[in-house]
C-alpha cells in the first residue's frame, strides 16, 4: 500500500505561514465560509474542500478582560474578523485600560521569542 | 432495542460527603471512598449490591477502574466519560440508560480531589495543558478558566448593562447560605464592597468572584424508581435530564451571553413535565458569579439580559423569593474542581428536609445544573420528592 504524501497539519499550515509573516485562514469552497480555528474539514457544512485565504485584516473587538499578573497586566480579547470568524487576541500598542468592546481593530503579526504571534492594533493607529 | 426512557424512571438514594475543606492529610481516593462508603450505607445497600459506577477525573483517564478496585467493586457497567464539572449531573442521564437498559441495578456515582490539601505542581499543570493543547488560545495567556469567564462577564456587561455589583450580589447571597452550612469553608461575613474591592484577577472578576479552592468528594446511589422505594423512606426521583455542550474553548463560542443550558434545561424540562415556576429550589454551579446570571436566564427564570437585575436585592439569599445555591455553592462551601456532585447532594438535601439552618421550606422540586470547561458542557436535572 502506497504511504499517503506528506502534508502539513492545519495547525503547522497556520504558523509556518505566520512565521513567514502572512496570515491565511480557511475558507470553504463548498459554502463559501470561513472557519477559525484551521481545521481539515469545514465546520459549517462538513466538506472537506476547503482553500486557505488572506483575511482583510479587519476586526471587531466582541470582548475583552485585562489579565492581571504579578509581571504585568496584559489585555485578552475575542475579535471577531470582518470574514465571519472569531478568534483569541490581544489589542496592543495602547494601554490595556483603553481597549473597549466594539472597537475597530487591524490585525498585525508581531515575531516574538516564543514564535510569531497574531496581534490587534486598533484602526486607524500607525502599525 | 428501545430503552423507554421514563420521566421519574430512576432515583437518588443515599448521599455521602467526606473531607469538605481540607482533607487534613487523606488522599484523593481515600476521601471518594469515604464519601462512597457513607452514601451506599444510606442507600441501605451493601458495597456488593453496587453493580454500576459512574466516576472521572481531571487527570487520571484510568480513574473508574481505580475506583473500582479501590473499592472492591466488580461492576456491571461502568463510565468514566468526563464533561468537567458537569459530570456528574450528565452522569444522572448516563444512569438512567444503563438502569432501563437492564445492564445494572444500583449506580454509585463519586467524585473527589484535594487541590488544597495537594496542590498541583507546576509540572502538573503544564501536563495537562500538553494532553489538551488549545493552540489558538494558549500563546496569548488567557489566565483560564478565569479570562475565559471574565470575557463572557464582560461581554454580557456591554451588551445588557449588567453591573459589577449584580455579579458582587451573587457571592453575597453564597456567602449568607454558607453561614448557616456548617460545612461551608468560608462563612465569614462578605459585603458587596468586599467583593468589588478584592483583587482583580481578570476584569472583570476579583477573586472574589471565583469560586474556592477546597478539597472534597461526594457520592450518591441511583436506583430504580420501582426499587428505591423498597431501599429508602425517601428517595428522590429524576424527573427529566438534558445535556449539551456546543464548544471546548471560549473562542469557539457563538454567543458567549447564550450557553447551552438552553438546550440542556429545555430537554430537562420536557422530559420532566414542568416549567420554571414549578420549582422551589435551585442549585446552579457558581464557579463564577457570571455563571448564576446567565444560567437563570438561560434556564428560563427570566429573560435573557434579566439575570443582573433577577438577583438584585438579596432576591437569591437566605431569606429572598428564589432561594438558590443554599448550600453556599462553588464560591463559599466547597469547590475541589469539579463540583456538580455536591448540586445534587444539596438538592437532595433540601428535598428530604435536612438542611436545618439552611431549610427551604416545602421544597419539593429542585432544579440543578451544572456546567463544565469554560460554559462549554451543560447538564441540567429536575429533582422531586414525588412522582
Amino acid at each position: 500500500m502506497a504511504m499517503p504524501a506528506d502534508v502539513p497539519s492545519a495547525d503547522a499550515r497556520y504558523f509556518g505561514k505566520l512565521a513567514e509573516g502572512i496570515f491565511e485562514i480557511p475558507r470553504c469552497r463548498t459554502c463559501s465560509r470561513h472557519h477559525f480555528f484551521p481545521r481539515v474539514c469545514c465546520p459549517h457544512c462538513g466538506s472537506q474542500d476547503l482553500e486557505w485565504v488572506a483575511p482583510a485584516g479587519a476586526g471587531v473587538v466582541y470582548s475583552s478582560t485585562i489579565v492581571r499578573r504579578p509581571g504585568g497586566d496584559y489585555t485578552v480579547c475575542l475579535v471577531d474578523l470582518q470574514e465571519g470568524p472569531r478568534l483569541m487576541s490581544r489589542v496592543v500598542d495602547i494601554p490595556v485600560d483603553e481597549v473597549r468592546i466594539g472597537m475597530a481593530v487591524r490585525a498585525r503579526i508581531d515575531q516574538t521569542t516564543e514564535g510569531p504571534l497574531l496581534v490587534f492594533i486598533p484602526e486607524g493607529a500607525r502599525s | 432495542m428501545v430503552i423507554d426512557q421514563q420521566r421519574g424512571a430512576v432515583a437518588i438514594l443515599g448521599t455521602g460527603l467526606a473531607g469538605l475543606g481540607h482533607a487534613g492529610g487523606r488522599t484523593e481516593q481515600e476521601i471518594i471512598a469515604q464519601a462512597s462508603c457513607r452514601a451506599v450505607e444510606q442507600s441501605g445497600l451493601r458495597m456488593k449490591d453496587i453493580d454500576g459506577i459512574i466516576t472521572s477525573s481531571l487527570t487520571s483517564p484510568w480513574w473508574v477502574m481505580r475506583m473500582a478496585e479501590y473499592l472492591g467493586i466488580r461492576p456491571r457497567f461502568s463510565d468514566s466519560t468526563m464533561f468537567g464539572g458537569s459530570s456528574f449531573i450528565a452522569d444522572l442521564k448516563i444512569a438512567a440508560m444503563a438502569i432501563a437498559a437492564g445492564e445494572c441495578e444500583n449506580v454509585l456515582i463519586c467524585y473527589g480531589s484535594t487541590p488544597r490539601s495537594v496542590p498541583s505542581s507546576s509540572r502538573i499543570n503544564q501536563m495537562r495543558a500538553e494532553l489538551d493543547p488549545q493552540p489558538y488560545e494558549h500563546p496569548y495567556k488567557p489566565f483560564n478558566p478565569v479570562s475565559s469567564y471574565a470575557l463572557a462577564a464582560a461581554r454580557h456587561m456591554h451588551q445588557y448593562g449588567t453591573t459589577r455589583q449584580q455579579l458582587a450580589e451573587v457571592a453575597v447571597a453564597a456567602r449568607q447560605w454558607a453561614q448557616l452550612n456548617p460545612d461551608a469553608f468560608s462563612r465569614d461575613p462578605l459585603s458587596i464592597d468586599g467583593v468589588l474591592g478584592a483583587k482583580m484577577i481578570s476584569d472583570p472578576l476579583t477573586v472574589r468572584d471565583c469560586c474556592l479552592v477546597t478539597d472534597g468528594a461526594g457520592a450518591f446511589v441511583v436506583t430504580s424508581a420501582e426499587r428505591s422505594r423498597a431501599l429508602h423512606a425517601k428517595p428522590v426521583y429524576v424527573l427529566g435530564t438534558g445535556h449539551a455542550h456546543w464548544h471546548r474553548q471560549i473562542s469557539c463560542m457563538d454567543d458567549v451571553t447564550v450557553t447551552p443550558a438552553v438546550d440542556s434545561g429545555r430537554r430537562a424540562y420536557a422530559e420532566a413535565g414542568l416549567r420554571p415556576s414549578d420549582v422551589d429550589v435551585v442549585e446552579l454551579y457558581d464557579a463564577f458569579t457570571i455563571n448564576p446570571i446567565l444560567f437563570l436566564e438561560d434556564l428560563g427564570f427570566c429573560k435573557k439580559g434579566e439575570g443582573g437585575a433577577f438577583v438584585e436585592g438579596g432576591r437569591i439569599a437566605p431569606g429572598g423569593d428564589f432561594p438558590m445555591n443554599t448550600n453556599g455553592g462553588g464560591l463559599s462551601c466547597t469547590h475541589p474542581g469539579m463540583y456538580s456532585i455536591f448540586l445534587i447532594i444539596e438538592a437532595v438535601t433540601q428535598l428530604r428536609g435536612e438542611a436545618d439552618a439552611r431549610q427551604v421550606r416545602d421544597a419539593e422540586v429542585a432544579l440543578v445544573h451544572g456546567n463544565g470547561g469554560v460554559l462549554s458542557s451543560q447538564a441540567t436535572a429536575l429533582l422531586s420528592t414525588s412522582l
